[in-house]
């Protein structure tokens, strides 16, 4: 039977199959942060069981830093609590960390790929959701509870049902202005945020070949927001190319070999999916989201919907009446108050780059706050020795330093109650980014203008 | 991990579809290192105000509807994996969720801290939803070896599915972790037969 990217990879790691279903599946990479950790290790102790491989572990703080002034203690005492915690248990059971201050620190989904630790036909697993970033390299790579992180630990396996296939095929060009998260909450639109569940995901066709790997990280970012267990795109030379010399990535003979095995690492012609969808670039759009899930976006110059299934009616009208909108509505000239460039959506060099290059001699609009995240210590170093940092400081950005931050709003990075904030991120959910926040997801291109602009405008206009 | 096989209890209603996890315990309550204590921030924003004052049109703030059932919209449980979501559940004294969808990672978290995710179809539901409303002292039967959902008003039987193996782990209390440490010997043969090895 001819085979797809995912089975190979999923068979290649099956340790045994239980009757029943279920696989014993085995994991080549686990990355843990603070957060959904320390439970983990806690059950350790308490099962008095050992580390099964410490090499196989690499840990960060990401999701509970401040994102200012790093190098000194952290003031609230929870937060430093929790990363204090995440230190004492990484000396403990031998874990390589990239703690606060340390040149690889950054989000754990950024600094994987950074790294050379995301491989292709690797399988990775870490407490976050998000982890199905890594799949843009052709990994299975997908988040899991601390219950399930507490079990790698103890033997670098999981217990799994394999989910069903779906291809997400997508062709042509984009256009002008369309970036990789324009198609990606493209496609969430379409699907809704639970399309895709139960599903694990493989993006294909002209348009997805053609993405940076900066791009197709932020395509298979967001497969979560569909329901999707992961997302994955087969690894070519754009793959190779990113990979090669970096601090993890194979050397030397062991390089050629890896590239041998990676080139075999593809769906084969006439396999099958369960579920199989085609869309065109040409339609897609610079995209916003109007709601309180990642599945209510919008073309930034269309209009919110006038009509929903009325099984729906009810949960829409609620969402609607948070973010203070109205069905058919358009978002033009809409005023906004914070402008969040960051996440591990969409806070690599690349989109660093292409703020700066649209902010270079504009300035931000008076009332707009506009904040800058990036990925990582390495992202901000590259962005400091482009001088993209001046580029943006004189447009009244504020570049800060690596962390979640405002993406899921832990630490002291908080959108007020009732204030609209363009979001790089990737949830727009009810109070993400702070207790009664309202959060538009749009990609990095549409927050640089919408931070210059103050308002909601149709980009299209501002491309020349 | 606490045994689970026959509830008997009211339910507790939440018509809303799409209930995130960052909606069950906000990321500012996830600062805590140990398992304990999030049921009392679950669905925090929904259920006080800014000054922390409970508001009194939000279902867990009624002494309306009381019950180890949580009926909630379809899609339960998307977005972020945060298992202190089924801790927050649990800790509030919940044993059951039933909805017509649950997101895969909530649905593996619960199950994994015997939290029972019961799936019904969109329409049973909606009846459940109704059933509730009309008369919230009614009652539910949650038999997990015989995969039923029992209506004792009506007599109604209605059947679920439930991963067999996920079934015997929490009818006798076993969590994954329990079974994984007793592959070792296959993990380790596996490990010695691969191919190629990161
Ligand atoms: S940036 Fe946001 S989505 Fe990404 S890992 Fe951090 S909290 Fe999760």
């Amino acid at each position: 039977m001819k085979k797809t990217l995912f089975d190979k990879i999923w068979d290649a790691h099956v340790v045994r199959s239980i009757p029943g279903g279920l696989d014993v599946f085995y994991i080549d990479r686990h990355l843990i942060h603070e957060v959904t950790s320390p439970q983990a290790f806690d059950e350790l102790e308490a099962r008095n069981l050992p580390l099964y491989n410490p090499a196989q572990i690499v840990a960060t703080a990401d999701h509970n830093v401040p994102t200012r002034n790093q190098h000194l203690p952290i003031q609230d005492q929870l937060s430093r609590f929790q990363v204090d915690k995440l230190t004492s248990n990484c000396e403990k059971y031998g874990v390589e960390l990239f703690g606060l201050g340390h040149p690889n620190q950054g989000i754990v989904h950024v600094i994987g790929p950074e790294l050379g630790i995301t491989q292709p036909g690797m399988t990775i697993v870490c407490g976050d959701s998000h982890t199905s970033t890594h799949g843009a390299f052709g990994a299975i790579a997908f988040g899991i509870g601390t219950s399930q992180v507490a079990q790698v630990m103890a033997t670098q396996c999981l217990l799994l049902s394999r989910p069903r296939k779906m291809r997400i095929t997508v062709e042509g060009e984009l256009r002008k202005g369309v970036t990789a998260k324009d198609l990606i909450l493209y496609v969430i639109a379409k699907l809704g945020t639970g399309g895709a569940t139960g599903y694990f995901v493989e993006y294909a066709g002209s348009a997805i070949r053609s993405l940076s790997m900066e791009g197709r990280m932020t395509v298979c970012n967001m497969s979560i927001e569909m329901g999707a267990r992961g997302g994955m795109i087969a690894p070519d030379e754009n793959t190779y190319t990113y990979l090669e010399g970096r601090p993890h990535a194979p050397q030397g003979e062991r390089w050629e070999q890896a590239l041998a095995y990676w080139n075999t690492l593809y769906t084969e012609e006439g396999a099958e999916f369960d579920a199989e969808l085609h869309f065109e670039a040409a339609d897609i759009a610079p995209m916003i989201t109007y709601g309180t899930n990642p599945g209510m976006g919008i073309a930034i110059n269309d209009t919110i919907p006038a009509s929903v299934p009325a099984s729906e009616a009810a949960s829409f009208d609620k969402s609607l009446q948070y973010m203070g909108f109205a069905r058919g509505e358009s978002l033009l000239g809409k005023e906004v108050n914070y402008v969040f460039i960051g996440s591990c959506t969409n806070s690599r060099i690349e989109d660093l780059r292409q703020v700066a290059e649209y902010v270079k001699g504009k300035r931000k609009a008076g009332h707009v706050e506009a904040i800058i995240v990036p990925g990582s210590k390495q992202v901000e170093l590259q962005a400091r020795e482009e001088g993209l940092d001046k580029l943006l400081a004189d447009a009244g950005f504020e570049l800060r330093e690596p962390g979640c931050s405002a993406c899921l709003a832990m630490n002291e990075d908080k959108i007020p109650a009732g204030a609209y904030c363009v979001s790089t991120s990737n949830r727009n959910f009810e109070g993400r980014q702070g207790p009664g926040s309202r959060t538009l997801l749009a990609s990095p291109l549409v927050a640089a203008i919408t931070a210059v602009e103050g308002k909601i405008v149709d980009i299209t206009q501002y491309l020349n | 991990m606490e045994k689970f096989e026959i509830i008997r209890t009211g339910a507790v209603p939440m018509p809303i579809e799409n209930i995130d996890t960052d909606q069950i315990i906000p990321a500012r309550f996830l600062k805590a290192t140990s398992r304990e204590g999030f049921g009392e921030n679950l669905f925090r924003d929904w259920r006080y105000d800014s000054d922390g004052e409970p508001k009194t049109d939000f279902v867990l703030n009624s002494s309306r509807y009381k019950g180890q059932v949580l009926l909630a919209g379809k899609n339960f449980g998307c977005g972020s994996s945060r298992e202190h979501a089924a801790w927050a559940i649990y800790d509030a004294g919940f044993r059951v969720v039933i909805s017509s969808y649950f997101a895969d990672i909530f649905r593996g978290n619960a199950l994994n801290n015997g939290l029972l995710p019961l799936q019904v179809t969109d329409e049973v539901l909606q009846r459940l939803f109704a059933l509730v409303e009309a008369d919230p002292q009614t009652e539910f039967e949650v038999n997990l070896p015989e995969q039923e959902l029992y209506l004792p008003a009506s007599g109604e039987r209605i059947s679920f599915e439930i991963d067999p193996y996920k079934k015997e782990c929490l009818i006798k209390g076993y969590d994954d972790i329990d079974f994984l440490v007793s592959q070792k010997e296959a993990i380790t043969a596996y490990e010695s037969t691969r191919a190629w090895t990161y």
